[in-house]
């Protein structure tokens, strides 16, 4: 296994040297100035990053041009989330820029957030120089073992010759497939030493191409499916948005020539429109009684890109026992892993749902429209059990008014939304409206606390003129609060949205079901003034505590240009519904009247 | 190969019914997986299986092909067909993997594996135990007055069973390679 350890010339390095050989040379430069040159031919526009002793000829060079812009960061792992919050919003890859040992350490939390969410980043980390790996040198760490299965692919590169190419399939792998992110370690050395460039055209990707058209087979099962479906249910998910805008395109195509049922995962939210007439709203374990109840009681279940995670299946035994489900994914490891699918359908979400559109065409547009009605109708039967429903108050502002406050007076708005991670992530699932994908930032499968304020700067960073929102809790948000002063310093007019309720909602939730209501360490002590904190950066802070002030402050922070941290101090005890209890079906939610004492019992005790 | 394994003609009559439910029996699989012969693609495979909760029961490994930096990692896991199923696909949407092939299920497959033995004894043991290495076709590498390594090839079950026939006739250390497995046939 020590091919590439012993700095032999790759094939492709010598066709290129021995090409350029006779057209006047192949462009030789140093493996930093190799850096900049793919991150340009790669379409960059963008770096997030921190310098630090083993990327120095890197910021060397990237302090010699101007056609790539860094942004500073005050923590890495605060970089991998901008970058994320970058290409969520733009579906470009994002990139980051660490150093060797801490640097590099501290990007693995956003580095794990995208691979768990399938977010294309590459990420450059700095090593410390070839002869002194294995040596424990100053900030030296093994990046590539900690970063082995949190990447989707890591390379360390060894000799410059490799550098530009690697560079090349690192871009190729983070995009192709289900992207995910890829790690890039480069010595100093390498950085120092001079080789060939390769452009992007000759760099090897043959190797990996997974397959984007489905056996066409399964996509004429897939239309028999649609056409004799009684209660049919589309269960969306971020693989839509990741196929890129045709998919979403067909996805709306699909859901108006059929008439079914549409619901999505956190992650899928913004593929179909909110304001759409076939839109049950998110399902899963905060997801809405309608969309719930549909998944459990329908016949069929085409499930398009999501992946039947464990927020949204609840008690696998008792998952939507009664039908038969297709699953699209270009990703075959995410079919059959939890739920038994009688027709997987492996290719990606355009591809497939093109194909499926024009046979299920060409065989007559045919539907079980009888059977679909009477489904309907039973949806409508779901619908007015009104699940989101909670008791408004004038003394004190509800969460859930906040948002609907914020939905109200941002709808129409050019507006970009991210979160942070606990009962506000759900509440803005629940209560905001996307029309539109990439609209919607929140780190749904790792769950990262402190992801959305980055995350909005990388957002805002990609689109300077729209209003970006970063939902908040104030426990989540002071977590990665540092970046106040990245949020300055590039002048990114983010949103903070804080619902303070000086708690940790849903740990609290969480003890309040389960464990006597003792709310062990869920509380958030000494916390800082918010209005002083946001001055302090040089930023504008807002605190509100009226329901009745409630517009005027959101306006306010609408209107001003440039950072605002908004403390919105709410409700401390509220709890957010519906909930399908842990280890309990889609059948058995609870909802915002019920008492919430010994909800979850047994086995659903030891899951989270 | 495909993670596709739709009957053949179930679409003519419905769409329904492509896939039996899986059994919940535990089965044994000897994969093949051809990998690029690159830094810490071993490290890779094995963290799969750690990472996810997967066994592995033997596992040999060497390049195989020079030229195109391919090595063969054959590995033998134990699971349910759903688990199985899943191994196999995370393996095959590894980026250095280029092939995965399940020997168990895609046919009969020859299945070897070579083992050293050393024996120490006097006397009849030491007669006992040459004799049985005859039977079992293992032969003798090295020997002193007190003692002989055998080398033996042969199925792991074989190898299991000469291991319990030498025990009490004064085995001392054994070596074993894992299995290495190829399909019969053209």
């Amino acid at each position: 296994m020590t091919k590439a350890m012993t700095g032999a010339m790759p094939a492709g390095a010598k066709t290129a040297a021995k090409a350029g050989a006779k057209a006047g040379g192949p462009r030789m430069m140093s493996g930093a100035k190799m850096v900049l040159q793919a991150l340009r031919d790669q379409g960059v526009e963008v770096v997030f990053g921190y310098p630090g002793g083993t990327v120095l000829p890197i910021y060397d060079e990237i302090f010699q041009q101007n056609d790539i812009r860094h942004i500073l960061v005050r923590h890495e792992q605060a970089a991998v989330h901008m970058a994320e919050g970058y290409a969520r919003s733009t579906g470009k890859p994002g990139v980051v820029l660490v150093t060797s040992g801490p640097g590099a350490t501290n990007a693995v939390t956003g580095i794990t957030d995208a691979l768990m969410d399938s977010i294309p980043l590459v990420v450059i980390s700095g090593q410390v120089p070839t002869f002194l790996i294995g040596t424990d040198g100053f900030q030296e760490a093994d990046t590539i073992g900690i970063t082995r299965p949190c990447t989707k692919h890591n390379w360390l590169v060894k000799d410059t010759s490799r550098l530009s190419e690697t560079i090349h399939q690192a871009f190729h792998v983070a995009t192709a497939g289900r992207p995910g992110p890829v790690l890039v370690d480069i010595p100093k050395d390498v950085q120092f030493a001079t080789g060939p460039y390769m452009p992007p055209g000759q760099a090897r990707t043959d190797n990996y191409r997974p397959r984007v058209k489905a056996d066409p087979t399964a996509v004429e099962a897939l239309v028999e499916m649609i056409e004799t479906a009684e209660r049919p249910v589309l269960y969306t998910g971020g693989g839509v948005i990741n196929s890129g805008p045709e998919a979403t395109r067909l996805l709306r195509e699909l859901v108006e020539v059929t008439g079914f049922p549409i619901t999505s995962t956190l992650m899928g939210l913004g593929a179909y429109p909110a304001s759409g007439k076939n839109w049950l709203g998110m399902l899963g374990m905060h997801g809405l009684y309608e969309a719930n109840l549909a998944m459990h009681g329908c016949d069929v279940m085409i499930n398009i890109g999501a992946r039947f995670d464990d927020r949204i299946t609840g008690r696998v035994a008792d998952f939507s026992p009664g039908s038969r489900k297709a699953h699209i994914d270009i990703d075959p490891s995410s079919v059959n892993k939890i739920i038994h699918v009688e027709l997987p359908v492996i290719g990606d979400v355009a591809h497939v749902l093109e194909e499926a559109l024009a046979l299920w065409r060409a065989r007559g547009s045919r539907i079980n429209a009888e059977a679909v009605r009477r489904w309907w109708a039973q949806i409508e039967d779901w619908r007015r059990v009104n699940c989101l429903a909670y008791r408004n108050s004038d003394k004190v502002i509800k969460p859930q008014y906040a948002l609907q406050r914020l939905q109200a007076l941002t709808e129409g708005m050019d507006r970009y939304i991210t979160t942070e991670v606990g009962q506000h992530q759900m509440w803005a699932a629940q209560f905001l409206g996307f029309e539109e994908p990439n609209r919607w930032m929140t780190s749904g499968g790792l769950g990262t606390m402190g992801y959305g304020f980055p995350a909005s700067i990388g957002v805002q960073v990609a689109h300077p003129e729209a209003l970006v929102i970063n939902v908040a809790g104030e426990a989540s948000w002071l977590m990665n609060m540092q970046e106040l002063g990245t949020a300055m310093q590039f002048r990114t007019p983010v949103k903070q949205f804080i619902l303070n309720n000086e708690r940790l909602g849903m740990v609290r939730q969480w003890q309040d079901l389960l464990h006597g209501g003792r709310y062990s360490q869920s509380w958030s002590e000494s916390l800082p003034d918010f209005v002083k904190l946001a001055e302090a950066f040089g930023a504008k802070g807002i605190q509100v505590s009226d329901p009745a002030d409630l517009d005027d402050a959101i306006r306010e922070m609408i209107a001003h240009d440039g950072p605002v941290v908004m403390d919105v101090l709410v409700e401390k005890h509220e709890n957010c519904f519906p909930m399908i209890p842990s280890g309990k079906p889609h059948n058995e939610m609870l909802m915002g009247e019920d008492s919430t004492e010994g909800a979850i019992t047994g086995e659903g005790g030891a899951l989270v | 190969m495909s993670a596709l394994n739709i009957k053949k003609g179930a679409t003519s009559h419905s769409a329904y019914d492509l896939r039996a439910s899986y059994s919940e029996v535990i089965e044994t699989h000897t994969l093949a997986v051809l990998v690029d012969n690159e830094a810490g693609v071993l490290a890779r495979v094995i963290g799969l299986f750690s990472g996810r909760g997967y066994n592995i029961e033997s596992l040999t490994v060497a390049e195989v092909d020079h030229e195109g930096h391919l090595s063969r990692i054959t590995v033998v896991t134990s699971g349910t067909p759903q688990v199985i199923d899943q191994i196999k696909a995370q393996l095959g949407r590894m980026v250095p993997v280029h092939e995965v092939h399940d020997l168990t299920a895609e046919g009969p497959a020859v299945q070897r594996e070579l083992a050293l033995f050393k024996v120490t004894g006097q006397g009849d043991a030491r007669v006992e135990a040459l004799r049985l290495a005859d039977i079992f076709r293992a032969s003798v590498v090295d020997t002193t007055l007190e003692s002989f390594v055998f080398e033996i090839t042969g199925t792991a079950e074989k190898i299991d069973a000469f291991a319990d026939l030498m025990r009490p006739l004064g085995l001392r250390e054994m070596a074993r390679t894992g299995v290495a497995a190829l399909a019969r046939g053209a």
